[in-house]
């Protein structure tokens, strides 16, 4: 009790001081914010693309590639197997009876960023003519649907957004065609959204490419996966590999938000040593502007667990308004903007996300913030603490 | 009289890089309560030591100290502070204030570590104030106030927690003549008065003039003890 009073005793007359320490307070203060800023607004990407991620896919749905392959990229089906692949079990079927899949396939555009200018690949999917059951989360926003044998595109909210050129009735040039723009669309946030889409068999034709990529389906029900795989697998003309849509796209993402991640910590880390010299910098030339009365105090009766808390307390609040600071920054600025992935997560080209700044993040950069405090405060309180009264007395 | 101080064969030594440098050589003083002891000498002569180990600041290389009845050369660092906030009201040269507390916050300090009521910590740091004559300067800061009213917030402090020895090291080192005949004749006061205890050291003949008996250091060792007729 008396130990909290002699520490709160001193940590205020501490404070009432720091007015004359400001500009070195500062220091600390901007630093741990600066930290904390870019901390925090880095790992909102690998939280945002983790998510745009999450979002993407369905459990009621498959994708079959060829086997072995990683991505989409790397299958191809030709037509036989994708003829193959409409008698699996487990398809949901539509009012006609027939199977609800789209057989796909993709190319890569390049497009220019709206924002730079730089320029950056996106994905043109060919889509079968069943897409809308497919996918019944794709919605047309603006325009109207691509018709099949006509070069024509719809394009995906985020890259309406984000790249240049993709506005209702603009061209998009390919090797093999001008794609007109007629339609924008939205499928709830997923990674969808960041690409655009024509008919498959159009764009085979286009550029002569007899196969399709990938065949995607929706099943009767998340449970009927199992039951659709096997069908596939038990089938000897079949030489393909069946994943369900959700686990594909996360399995796409986990390396490149793994990647942001470490950036993230990596930079992080080597801010946050700077940050924490700084933090040592400045208590310990607020100890040594202290001294003298460190020393009366301590004279006086007060002991020393007091001066090294005291000491610590005050590189604790400079470091947590330091964090809060910036944790506020990262999400002021950062919070909901929407960038996208510099090379493509694994098969799916530039994926455009929102950046997601969430509490959880915040409060990891205030816990940083406060270990770099801790450290900061640490060896300049030791010091306060260790010296000799007599000595210290003396020494003014 | 009672003893309040009690030196026996003191010795304290500094090692300075390789070389061992004895200070004080073997000091045996007795202090009794009620007197007001000038500590002379030329510099260099160990007086601010030989204060630092009445005053429990430091320890003995060698004899004991015995100090309101305790054996402070024994005690561990951490309890050496404990009892100097029990016994030890301190008054320094350039009188240690802490710049950004109010004379009267600067007072009540010492009371932080007491457990009075805030209440009862303001009573007694004003009647310490009033006993200094600087009741109406309780809001002001150090760097408001003269040398020698700092001095005399210095001297409130260190009585306000009715410690068992004042201990004062040149506290008039700073003033000038007028200023230090007020602070000597307020330590005189109270000694007499208040039947303060005190030992100071001094470089000013005139200053030991107010104390009731002088002793002088010299080398590290006890010479000229004198008392005076109150
Ligand atoms: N921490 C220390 N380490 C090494 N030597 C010290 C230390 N403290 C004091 N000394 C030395 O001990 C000797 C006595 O010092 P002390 O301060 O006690 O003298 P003093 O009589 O108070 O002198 P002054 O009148 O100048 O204040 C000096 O030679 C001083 O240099
Ligand atoms: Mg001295």
């Amino acid at each position: 009790m008396k130990m909290f009073r002699q520490i709160g005793a001193v940590t205020a007359m501490n404070f009432r001081s720091l007015p004359q320490r400001v500009s070195t307070s500062l220091v600390v203060v901007i630093g741990i914010a600066g930290v904390v800023a870019v901390l925090v607004s880095v790992l909102a990407m690998s939280t945002g693309l983790i998510r745009t991620m999450e979002s993407t896919g369905r459990d009621d749905r498959a994708i079959v590639m060829r086997n072995g392959s990683i991505a989409e990229t790397s299958s191809a089906l030709d037509r036989n197997s994708a003829k193959l692949i409409v008698d699996g079990a487990g398809i949901k079927r539509d009012e006609n009876g027939e199977p609800i899949l789209s057989a796909e396939t993709f190319r890569i555009l390049s497009l220019r960023k709206q924002a730079d200018d730089a320029e950056v690949s996106a994905i043109l999917r060919g889509v079968g003519p069943k897409i809308l059951a497919v996918r019944p989360e794709l919605k047309i926003i603006e325009g109207r649907m691509f018709q099949p044998a006509v070069a024509e595109v719809i394009v995906g909210k985020s890259a309406h957004a984000q790249f240049k050129g993709l506005n209702v009735g603009d061209v998009v040039r390919s090797r093999g065609a001008n794609w007109t723009v007629v339609g924008v669309f939205d499928t709830g946030g997923d990674a969808h959204e960041s690409s655009l889409m024509t008919d498959a068999e159009t764009l085979i034709s286009i550029d002569q490419r007899g196969s399709f990529q990938s065949v995607t389906a929706l099943l009767e029900s998340p449970a009927a996966f199992q039951a659709f795989k096997d069908s596939l697998s038990a089938n000897p003309a079949l030489a393909i590999d069946v994943v369900r849509e959700r686990d594909y796209y996360q399995q796409q993402s986990k390396t490149m938000a793994n990647i942001i991640s470490i950036i993230a910590y990596v930079v992080g880390g080597i801010m946050a040593v700077g940050a924490v010299f700084a933090a040592l910098n400045t208590m310990y030339s607020a100890v040594s502007a202290r001294l003298q009365e460190i020393a009366t105090l301590r004279a006086l009766g007060f002991g020393s667990t007091a001066m090294v808390m005291s000491v610590l307390a005050e590189a604790l609040i400079l470091a947590l308004i330091g964090g809060v600071i910036g944790a506020l920054l990262a999400w002021g600025f950062f919070n909901g903007n929407t960038v996208s992935t510099l090379g493509g997560a694994g098969g799916l080209g530039q994926v455009v996300f929102e950046l997601s700044v969430s509490p959880q993040l915040m409060i990891l950069g205030v816990v940083w913030a406060c270990v770099i405090g801790v450290l900061g405060g640490l060896f300049p309180a030791l010091r306060a603490a260790r010296l000799p009264v007599a000595v210290a007395l003396r020494a003014v | 009289m009672t003893a309040l101080v009690t030196l026996r064969n003191v010795t304290k030594s500094y090692v300075r890089g390789k070389q061992k440098v004895e200070v004080l050589h073997g000091v045996d003083l007795t202090i009794e309560t009620g007197e007001f002891l000038a500590l002379m000498g030329p510099s260099g002569s160990g007086k601010t030591t030989l204060l630092n180990l009445v005053a429990g600041l430091d320890q003995p290389t060698s004899g004991e100290v015995l100090v309101a009845g305790d054996r402070i050369d024994r005690l561990s660092r951490g309890s050496l502070s404990d009892w100097r906030a029990r016994h030890i009201g301190f008054i320094f040269q350039f009188y240690n204030l802490l710049p950004v507390l109010t004379a009267e916050a600067n007072v009540e300090v010492p009371l932080l570590l007491t457990n009075l009521s805030k209440a009862e910590r303001r009573r007694r740091v004003q009647v310490a104030l009033e006993l200094v004559g600087l009741a109406e300067r309780a809001r002001h800061k150090p760097n408001e106030l003269s040398g020698g009213q700092q001095q005399r917030v210095a001297i409130a402090r260190a009585i306000v927690s009715d410690p068992t020895l004042l201990v004062c090291d040149e506290p008039t080192g700073d003033l000038d003549r007028q200023n230090a005949e007020e602070i000597m004749n307020l330590l005189q006061a109270l000694n007499r008065s208040q039947n303060k205890t005190i030992v100071m050291v001094t470089h000013d003949p005139k200053a030991a003039e107010y104390a009731s008996r002088e002793l002088h250091l010299d080398k590290g060792l006890l010479t000229n003890d004198t008392r005076r007729a109150a």
